[in-house]
């Protein structure tokens, strides 16, 4: 309770640091205040395309974190399996790992059309970090267990969840709570590369052509927030899953 | 059915631990197995139990076994009722684990999570989770590793009740849990 309290003070430290920086500066092109930019998102809100844009972003990188759970998982899954397999996706991952989201979304463009551009971008930064995370997990395995759970013939189904799965859970926990919010990022910003039509990445676009600096702040909060509201939701999901997997 | 164990011999690198070990353990009895640390105990109940092979000889052996490994082999990151359900499947309700828990010291611990407990509790759960297997033939390897004197002798009655009837192996160089438990004991060199 007073380490909650602590934080809200200190996010209210730096608002009124904010607000009076702004004051000062007066110049709402260079930086808006904070009640600017609340009053921008309550006169946002009421119009459909605001939701709307909301709505085909999360779509599109969610999507993309989604396929990037299972591909880096998949690919995590063989690589502990078959030695090969590890030698094989190693390079593709170091390159997938240090090749910036800029040259990733501008050779994507070439391939696909910018409304799917925020998938793609997801997909590839969600999947190295899952794979890295996942492949680190299975190589902890306890070889222990597998003997103890031959010994005492657990069944397959029962066998993959209390040995296998509860040792992987952790691991498939802090990897996708790390992807979630970089894939946020990333997402946005190949939608601002991209502008596919209707998506957060080409509001920000246009307000950076029209200096619109209210509606930048603005729409940067709500991607904040929805990021936010995604890794809450989606944490709270794997949480229940971990506990449900502790009790079986 | 016995557990007979013909001409056994291990070696690890040039250090031989076992050299021709013949022994047939009776059916419902309960034998101790005794000796220095580093005679070779532990090796020789892994080659019974059949998680190591022996260089040469032979084990005949139930199929039903159950064991207390020397590590306790346990899923930390499941509760203690998941790790025993783990191995018994639905055959206890949770009541009925939660009663068996109360016995052995860990009343109201069922639901706590095997790395948070401390190397006692880890080592009463493998060994509750190796006495509600199913099981014709019981292998314990140090079971009581770790108890205080009180909480030993209560868990040791309690093993004692649980075992009858049962062939039980049980290594221990501990002479009070030898002579409580062990019906023969096999002194090692």
């Amino acid at each position: 309770m007073k380490k909650r309290v602590i934080t809200i003070l200190c996010v209210l430290f730096w608002l009124i640091v904010w607000q009076l920086g702004a004051m000062a500066l007066n110049q709402k092109i260079l930086l808006v205040t904070p009640v600017e930019v609340v009053r921008r998102i309550a006169e946002l809100a009421p119009k459909p395309d605001f939701w709307s844009s909301i709505a085909f972003s999360s779509g599109k990188i969610l999507l993309g974190f989604a396929m990037g759970l299972a591909g880096g998982t998949g690919l995590a899954l063989l690589s502990g399996k078959f030695s090969f397999a590890r030698q094989l996706f190693s390079p593709l991952v170091s390159v997938l790992k240090s090749v910036p989201v800029a040259s990733f979304t501008i050779l994507a463009l070439i391939w696909i059309s910018s409304k799917d551009l925020s998938v793609l971008v997801s997909f590839l930064i969600c999947v190295p970090i899952v794979y890295t995370n996942m492949l680190e997990g299975l190589d902890s395995l306890d070889p222990k267990l597998k003997t103890m759970a031959e010994l005492f013939h657990i069944p397959p189904w029962r066998r993959f969840v209390g040995v296998y799965l509860s040792q992987l859970l952790p691991y498939f926990r802090s990897a996708s709570g790390l992807a979630i919010g970089l894939c946020w990022k990333s997402g946005v910003a190949a939608e601002v590369i991209g502008i596919p039509n209707g998506s957060i990445g080409e509001k920000l676009y246009m307000s950076k052509v029209y200096l619109e600096t209210a509606d930048l702040f603005a729409w940067t909060l709500v991607i904040i927030l929805v990021s936010r509201l995604c890794e809450e939701i989606f944490t709270a999901f794997v949480k229940l899953l971990v506990k449900r997997v502790e009790r079986m | 059915m016995d557990i007979i164990a013909s001409d056994i011999s291990k070696s690890f690198g040039d250090n031989r631990v076992l050299s021709d070990f013949s022994r047939v353990f009776r059916e419902g009895s309960i034998t101790a197995v005794t000796g220095a640390s580093g005679c070779g105990k532990s090796t020789l109940l892994s080659v019974l139990m059949g998680i190591l092979a022996p260089d040469s000889g032979s084990v005949i052996r139930p199929e039903r076994i159950s064991a207390v490994f020397q590590e306790n082999r346990l899923c930390e990151n499941l509760t203690i009722s998941a790790n025993i359900r783990l191995v018994t499947g639905k055959r206890y309700s949770l009541s009925e684990i939660s009663g068996e828990l109360a016995v052995i010291g860990l009343a109201g611990c069922e639901n706590k999570a095997v790395r948070e407990l401390s190397g006692g509790m880890k080592r009463r759960t493998a060994l509750l989770r190796a006495l509600l297997a199913e099981y014709d033939a019981l292998f314990l390897d140090e079971p009581f590793k770790g108890l205080d004197s009180e909480t030993k002798r209560s868990v040791m009655e309690y093993c004692k009740r649980k075992i009858v009837g049962k062939t039980v192996i049980f290594v221990t160089h501990d002479r009070e849990e030898r002579d409580f438990m062990a019906d023969e004991a096999i002194e090692m060199k």
